[in-house]
């Protein structure tokens, strides 16, 4: 079955960790397709890493939350919030890669 | 053990609370006001600049509000990183707002001041002595960094609150502080558990963002027991979830699990979340695992020049369909037109290409119509980066692209005039950590009998 994230969450996000981490949160709608994702490892590393085009060594977690739902992956923010070239410095608008990911379940 | 009932009205001193949810928290009688005043969120600028982010007439609405409800009550009212960001210069404003409410209501208490900004000289002497440790992915700690910071600050922990309630203060204001330190030092000193002190701590900080609908800007109350903790907000339009409280372990951490702070770590993994009623939530099983040495945050900013930026659009096919090759021919024909003798940086925000994710942006074709586009200059000097925005946007309104039939002008400025001096501007500088066996030495109190 093809899925796309935007289908089975209620919350895609991006913020600031501190000013040198953006944190990205997913929290699906119910709890058997968390289920199903984390199973199948749908959302890892090198998932992070390639919808973002950085370096897996920059995807500092991925984790799965299953009190909210939640998959949760942390990376190193392009640059420190507020440094010259910033484009968001409160990084509440880097989530959009997230939205339209559409995986094979 | 008797239930502590903990009031938080507002994630930020100054981001307002409905009065209404604020006398229902009041009328429960809670044992404690919190409220915490700030965050890195808005960028270095503030930090590095000594201005607060809050608005002093916001912060003044708030602060009487609690101030009058402190004194009513006879009960404790702590204010974690006054003015925004805790170094002295916004813990002076704060300050200075709360004596003319002293004033104006005539309200009489002792108040605690805590300073978290650090001498230079001590903090050289700190990084010589290995104290000072690199921090996740932020930079290594160098003397020049500390020397060109304008301000350092270091996260409090409960330790000198704690102080500061043991010498009789009703009123902390606190300069840098771990946010949920000012709801969780209390509980902490009359006994209460620390792991459920703090982690209850870090959800009141954000104030009803934990409830759902969620709001920085409305009061939610936390009720410490000996073995659990309960949140429910004030406002009856909003209802906690153990999802809505869970999900928001989530917001702006690195990792849900596990929260590190002064002195040791919060371990969530084994906490449960049970529904009390359809809008309380009951929380247990929260940890503190302590570290070895006990270690602070710094944070620190510096000045990186003055910015002139100037706003424009375009609406050309033919232009928007070379922009990026446009725009890096025009680095160098600004150098050229320039001739400066001095450094400047000058960059392009491409509205409509990738203005919002930059290097993070996975599209590499624009298919908008119009682009908007900000000439974003920064230079040693106002008056350099003036000069170097003025060339680079007058290049541009003229640059002759192949192919080009629009020939009047290639810019269309929504202003004039069409540059905006932004003034000096600021980057971290330092964001590490210090240890310190003692970190109450760290932090120094000043105690005052405000009187109204």
């Amino acid at each position: 079955m093809k899925v796309c994230l935007k289908d089975i969450a209620n919350v895609i996000r991006s913020k600031n960790a501190g000013p040198f981490e953006l944190t990205l949160d997913v929290l699906l709608k119910d709890q058997e397709m968390f289920e199903k994702l984390r199973k199948a490892d749908v959302i890892n590393k090198k998932v992070i890493a390639g919808l973002y085009q950085i370096p897996e060594s920059d995807v500092i977690s991925i984790v799965y939350f299953p009190n909210a739902k939640a998959i949760k992956a942390t990376i190193v923010r392009p640059l420190p919030s507020g440094a010259l070239g910033e484009r968001d410095v409160y990084g509440a608008q880097q989530h959009a890669p997230l939205v339209n990911f559409t995986f094979e379940i | 053990m008797k239930e502590l009932k903990i009031l938080s009205p507002s994630g930020i001193v100054g981001y307002g609370f409905p009065e209404a949810s604020f006398l229902a928290g009041v009328a429960q009688k809670p044992d404690l006001i919190a409220c915490d005043g700030g965050s890195t969120d808005p960028g270095p600028y503030y930090l590095g600049s000594g201005i607060p982010f809050t608005n002093a007439t916001a912060v003044k609405r708030d602060m009487t509000l609690m101030l009058k409800a402190a004194c009513e009550l006879n009960i404790p009212l702590v204010i974690g990183t006054a003015g925004g960001c805790g170094a002295d210069v916004h813990v002076a404003r704060e300050v200075e707002i709360i004596r003319q409410i002293a004033k104006e209501e005539k309200l009489s208490f002792k108040m605690a001041v805590i300073s978290s900004e650090f001498d230079k000289d001590m903090l050289i002497q700190q990084l010589h002595n290995g104290k000072i440790e690199k921090l996740g992915p932020a930079p290594e700690v160098t003397e020049k960094d500390i020397l060109d910071s304008t301000h350092i600050v270091a996260q409090m922990g409960i330790e000198p609150i704690i102080e500061a309630l043991d010498a009789g203060a009703q009123v902390v204001i606190c300069g840098r502080c771990y946010d949920p330190a000012a709801f969780a030092a209390p509980a902490i000193r009359l006994g209460y558990d620390k792991a459920l002190a703090l982690h209850l701590g870090k959800i009141l900080e954000c104030a009803a963002i934990c409830a759902t609908p969620g709001s920085a800007s409305d009061c939610i109350m936390g009720y410490l027991g000996e073995d659990y903790f309960c949140v429910e907000p004030l406002n009856p339009d909003r209802k906690c979830t153990p999802t809505s409280v869970s999900a928001h372990t989530l917001y702006e951490k690195t990792n849900p699990y596990i929260l590190p702070g002064p002195g040791g770590h919060l371990d969530l993994s084994e906490c449960v979340f049970t529904a009390d009623s359809d809008r309380r939530v009951r929380v247990t099983g929260s940890k503190f695992v302590p570290e070895a040495v006990p270690s602070v945050k710094l944070e620190g900013a510096k000045v990186a020049g003055f910015r002139t930026i100037s706003i424009c659009g375009n609406r050309d096919p033919i232009f928007i369909s070379q922009i990026d090759d446009i725009l890096e021919n025009l680095k160098k024909r600004t150098a050229d037109n320039l001739s400066a003798d001095f450094n400047y940086n000058l960059d392009f925000i491409v509205y409509g290409k990738n203005g919002v994710m930059g290097q993070l942006e996975p599209n590499s074709q624009v298919s908008s119509h119009e682009i908007g586009i900000v000439i974003d200059v920064v230079a040693d000097t106002q008056e350099h980066s003036a000069a170097a925005c003025s060339v680079a946007r007058s290049t541009l309104l003229h640059y002759g692209y192949p192919g080009r039939i629009a020939t009047a002008g290639n810019l269309a400025f929504p202003f004039s005039p069409s540059d905006i001096k932004v003034g000096e501007i600021y980057v971290f500088s330092v964001y590490a950590l210090l240890r310190s066996e003692n970190p109450l030495e760290l932090f120094k109190t000043g105690y005052e009998e405000v009187e109204g």
